[in-house]
C-alpha cells in the first residue's frame, strides 16, 4: 500500500528531486515497518489408542490456527506498517522440548505460543530466560495451572475444565436435570475432569446420585451391549455425566444405559471452546476461512492458537508496539476486546491469565446451547459465572486462603443463581482482619 | 401489477430480501400488506435500487452473484460478477459502479454495472462487511470486521488512501447526505462512532446502553441518517430495538421496540417512514418518523435481511 502511495506522489514530482526523495522515503519506509516476532512450539504426538477409526488422527492440531492468525495479522499489518513473523519449533516425540526450545529460539522473540503438555508448559514458563517473555498456553484445560500452579508469564486461551463443567451445569440446571450419575475413566485427566464436575455440581446445587469408575476389567468376551446396562443399573438419575477425555469408552454409553437417559460430559453433549456445528456471530466465516486454509475443520487447539496470535495482533495494532510489557499490560487491561466469533468480546481475567469466553454445548451434529445461559448473573460480567472467579482463585496466594465457596449461587428456589454478596463481603472482612 | 402500482397516488413499494426463503418480498407499506413473494436465488442478503428506480440489485450470496432485476417486470436482467459470497454492496450516486464486499477473500470487488464487468479488486482487511459510497462520490469506505478498520478508498484510482482504526467488529457504515460525516456501528463494543470525513478521525463515540438490557445483547448493525441530518437511526440486533439519535447533539433520544434481531433499515422515499428488517421474528416494522412510533409490523417470510423502498 505504502509503495503505491509513494509511486503516485512521485509521478507528480520533477525528475531532479526524485532521486533524493526516493532514498529518503525508502529509508523512512523500512524504519517505519515494525516487526513482531512470534514463536510457536509444540511436540509431535503418538497416535493414541482410540475406540474407533471414525475420527482420523490429526497430527498437527494447532499449527494451522497459528498460521491463519499470522496471515490475518499481516493483512491488518499492511495498513499499520507492522509485520508479524512466525518461527515454528516442532519437537519430535522422543526429544526433550526444553532442550529443543533452548537450541532453536532466538533471544529477541518475546511472544511464545505453546501447544504443550501441562508438564512441559510449566517447565517452559519456569525457565530463567523466559521470565521476560509472554507465553500463550493454547491447549491445556488444567485447573491447577490457573490456580495454585499459575505462572505470571502465562496466559491461557482455552476454557479450563472448571469453566466447561460450569457451562454444562448451567444448562442442566435450566433443564432441571439435577440428579447426576458420574462415570469416569481411570486416567489422571479423567479424574481432573470429575473434580471439575463435582465442583460444578456443588456450585449449582446438583446432586450426584451415582459415581462409578469404568475400569476396563470386564470380560473381553462380553460386549458393551451387555456391560453398560449392568454397569448403570440400580441408580435413578436424570443424566449420565461421563469423564473420558481420550475417548476410550464414553461413546459406548449412549443408548445402552439401563434406563433411558442422555449422556453429557466428554461424550454426548460436550462443553467446548469451538465446534464444527458453531455458525453464529460470524462463526461460519471463521469455519469457512479455516477450512479453505487448512483443508479440515478447526479443532479446539487451532482456535486456541488462533486467538493467541490474534491477541498479540490486536494489542500491537492498538498500542503500535512490539514491546512485551506494553502488550501484556494492554491484554490485561479493560480496553482489550477480542473478537472470538462467540458473541461477547473476549478478554483476560487479570487474576489468573485465563481468557474469559462463552463455552459451546455441542452434540455431534447440532449446537445445543451456548453458556453462560441466560439468567445466570454476575456483578461484573456474566462470562465470570464460568470457572474460578476472582474471589475463588488460588493464583498468587497460598492455598489456605481459598475457600470452596463460590460467588455464583443458585437462589433459594434453585432457579437463578446470583452473585452472593455475603460470601464476598465475609472474605473481604477476613482479609482486612 | 401495473394496476396496483397506479391504484394510489402515494404508491410506494418496499422490497425485502428473505435470507432463508431464497426470495424477495414485495410489500405495500401504505396499505400494510405483503403483495407477493418472488423466487430470487440462493441466500439473498444485500439489496439496492438504481438511482432511477428502474433496477433492483440483490446479492444472492450462495449463487456468488449480484442479480440485476427489472423493478416493473421483476425479471432478471443480468447477473453481475460479484466475486465469492457477496453479502453487502454499495452503488455509487450515478448508479454505474457497484462495490461488493467479499468477506472470505478480504477483497472489495468493483463492478461496471452496465458493462457487467469486474473492473478492479481491492485488497482490504480481514472480513470486510459494511460498505458505502459518499453522496459526493469522493469516497468508498469499507469496514473490515476482524481488522477493525475503516478503509478509505479513492474511487478514481481504486486504492486505499487512508485507514481509521475503530471499535471492534465494525458492521455498517453510512454517510450523511452532505458527505461530511461517516457513521459506523461496532457490533462488539456496542457503539456508534461518528467520523469526520475531512480528518478521517472519530469525533464522537456513543455507547448504546439500554436500561434493563444485557450488554451482550447490544449489537448495533444497520445505520441510516435522514437528509436534513436531524435524526440518525441504529438497528441494535438482538436487543430488538432501533435507537433514535439526535444527529446534531448525538444524544440518544429513545429506543423503539421492533421485532427480533433487527438487522437493516431503510427510509421511505419521502423520509416519513422507516422500515426495519427483523430477522428472527420474520417481519418488518414500520416506524412513523414524525411521531417516532412503531405503527405496524408486517410478516414477510423467513429471515428478512435487507430492505429498500421505491416510489
Amino acid at each position: 500500500m505504502m509503495h503505491k502511495k509513494i509511486k503516485l506522489m512521485l509521478y507528480r514530482l520533477k525528475p531532479e528531486i526524485l532521486l533524493v526523495l526516493c532514498c529518503l522515503t525508502s529509508s523512512a519506509y523500512s524504519a517505519e515497518l515494525q516487526l513482531i516476532k512470534v514463536a510457536y512450539i509444540t511436540q509431535e504426538k503418538k497416535i493414541p489408542a482410540a475406540l474407533s477409526n471414525l475420527d482420523v488422527f490429526i497430527p498437527q492440531k494447532g499449527l494451522a490456527g497459528t498460521e491463519l492468525a499470522i496471515t490475518d495479522n499481516n493483512t491488518t499489518g499492511q495498513f499499520t506498517q507492522q509485520r508479524f513473523q512466525l518461527k515454528k519449533i516442532i519437537v519430535p516425540v522422543d526429544e526433550d522440548v526444553i532442550e529443543a526450545y533452548k537450541q532453536q529460539l532466538l533471544d529477541d522473540t518475546v511472544f511464545i505460543i505453546a501447544n504443550l503438555s501441562v508438564e512441559n508448559l510449566t517447565r517452559l514458563a519456569d525457565l530463567q530466560e523466559n521470565q521476560d517473555k509472554l507465553i500463550f498456553d493454547a491447549s491445556t484445560t488444567d485447573d491447577s495451572l490457573r490456580n495454585s500452579q499459575c505462572r505470571d508469564n502465562v496466559l491461557h486461551m482455552l476454557p479450563s475444565r472448571a469453566m466447561r463443567a460450569d457451562a454444562l451445569a448451567q444448562y442442566l440446571l435450566k433443564k432441571k436435570w439435577r440428579h447426576w450419575f458420574v462415570v469416569s475413566g481411570l486416567r489422571q485427566e479423567d479424574q481432573s475432569y470429575v473434580h471439575a464436575i463435582r465442583r460444578a455440581a456443588k456450585r449449582f446445587g446438583m446432586k450426584i446420585v451415582g459415581d462409578k469408575q469404568w475400569t476396563h476389567t470386564y470380560d473381553a468376551r462380553r460386549t458393551a451391549q451387555s456391560d453398560v446396562p449392568v454397569f448403570t443399573q440400580g441408580v435413578d438419575y436424570d443424566v449420565l455425566v461421563v469423564a473420558d477425555e481420550q475417548g476410550l469408552f464414553g461413546e459406548y454409553l449412549a443408548y445402552r444405559t439401563w434406563i433411558p437417559r442422555p449422556v453429557v460430559g466428554t461424550q454426548g453433549l460436550v462443553p467446548s471452546a469451538w465446534h464444527r456445528t458453531h455458525e453464529q456471530w460470524g462463526g461460519v466465516q471463521m469455519q469457512n476461512r479455516f477450512k479453505a486454509a487448512a483443508g479440515r475443520w478447526m479443532e479446539e487447539q487451532d482456535y486456541g492458537t488462533y486467538l493467541a496470535v490474534r491477541s498479540i495482533g490486536e494489542a500491537s495494532v492498538r498500542t503500535q508496539s512490539n514491546n512485551m510489557q506494553t502488550i501484556k499490560d494492554y491484554l490485561l487491561s479493560d480496553d482489550f476486546a477480542l473478537q472470538g466469533y462467540k458473541g461477547n468480546p473476549l478478554s483476560f481475567r487479570a487474576w489468573n491469565g485465563q481468557l474469559r469466553q462463552p463455552v459451546l454445548l455441542a452434540a455431534a451434529r447440532s449446537l445445543v446451547s451456548v453458556a453462560p445461559i441466560e439468567g445466570f448473573l454476575h456483578s461484573k460480567t456474566v462470562l465470570d459465572t464460568l470457572g474460578y472467579d476472582q474471589a475463588e482463585s488460588a493464583c498468587g496466594q497460598p492455598l489456605e486462603n481459598i475457600t470452596n465457596e463460590s460467588s455464583v449461587k443458585p437462589q433459594e428456589n434453585g432457579e437463578k443463581p446470583v452473585f452472593n454478596w455475603q460470601t464476598l463481603l465475609q472474605k473481604l472482612l477476613d482479609k482486612v482482619k | 401489477m401495473a394496476l396496483i402500482l397506479s391504484g394510489s397516488a402515494q404508491a410506494e413499494t418496499v422490497f425485502v430480501t428473505l435470507e432463508k426463503d431464497n426470495a424477495l418480498a414485495v410489500v405495500d407499506p401504505v396499505a400494510g400488506k405483503l403483495l407477493q413473494t418472488i423466487d430470487i436465488g440462493q441466500r439473498p442478503r444485500g439489496i439496492a435500487l438504481s438511482p432511477d428506480y428502474k433496477y433492483l440489485y440483490v446479492a444472492t450470496s450462495d449463487d456468488d452473484t449480484v442479480k440485476m432485476i427489472d423493478t416493473e417486470t421483476y425479471l432478471e436482467v443480468a447477473q453481475l460478477p460479484s466475486g465469492e459470497d457477496p453479502e453487502t454492496f454499495a452503488l455509487n450516486p450515478e448508479g454505474d459502479r457497484l462495490y461488493v464486499s467479499n468477506e472470505d477473500d478480504n477483497l472489495v470487488t468493483v463492478i461496471d454495472v452496465f458493462k457487467q464487468q469486474e473492473i478492479a479488486q481491492i485488497k482490504v482487511g480481514v472480513e470486510p462487511e459494511g460498505i458505502a459510497v459518499s453522496p459526493d462520490n469522493q469516497w468508498v469506505v469499507s469496514a473490515s470486521e476482524t481488522t477493525n478498520m475503516i478503509h478509505w478508498i479513492d474511487p478514481a484510482t481504486h486504492t486505499i488512501v487512508e485507514n481509521t482504526l475503530v471499535d471492534p467488529r465494525p458492521r455498517a457504515v453510512s454517510f450523511t447526505a452532505d458527505s461530511t460525516q461517516l457513521w459506523v456501528t461496532s457490533e462488539m463494543a456496542g457503539t456508534l462512532m461518528i467520523l469526520d470525513v475531512k480528518t478521517k478521525q472519530i469525533i464522537k463515540t456513543i455507547r448504546l446502553d439500554i436500561p434493563g438490557v444485557n450488554a451482550d445483547k447490544i449489537q448495533p448493525v444497520g445505520v441510516v441518517i435522514d437528509k436534513q441530518r436531524r435524526w440518525g437511526y441504529v438497528a441494535i440486533g438482538p436487543a430488538n430495538r432501533v435507537a433514535v439519535i439526535n444527529a446534531q447533539t448525538f444524544e440518544v433520544e429513545k429506543f423503539l421496540l421492533v421485532g427480533q434481531r433487527v438487522w437493516n433499515l431503510a427510509f421511505s422515499p419521502d423520509q416519513k417512514r422507516l422500515y426495519s428488517t427483523n430477522g428472527r421474528s420474520n417481519d418488518i416494522s414500520i416506524i412513523d418518523l414524525e411521531r417516532h412510533k412503531v405503527t405496524k409490523s408486517i410478516a414477510v417470510g423467513r429471515f428478512p435481511w435487507g430492505v429498500v423502498s421505491k416510489p
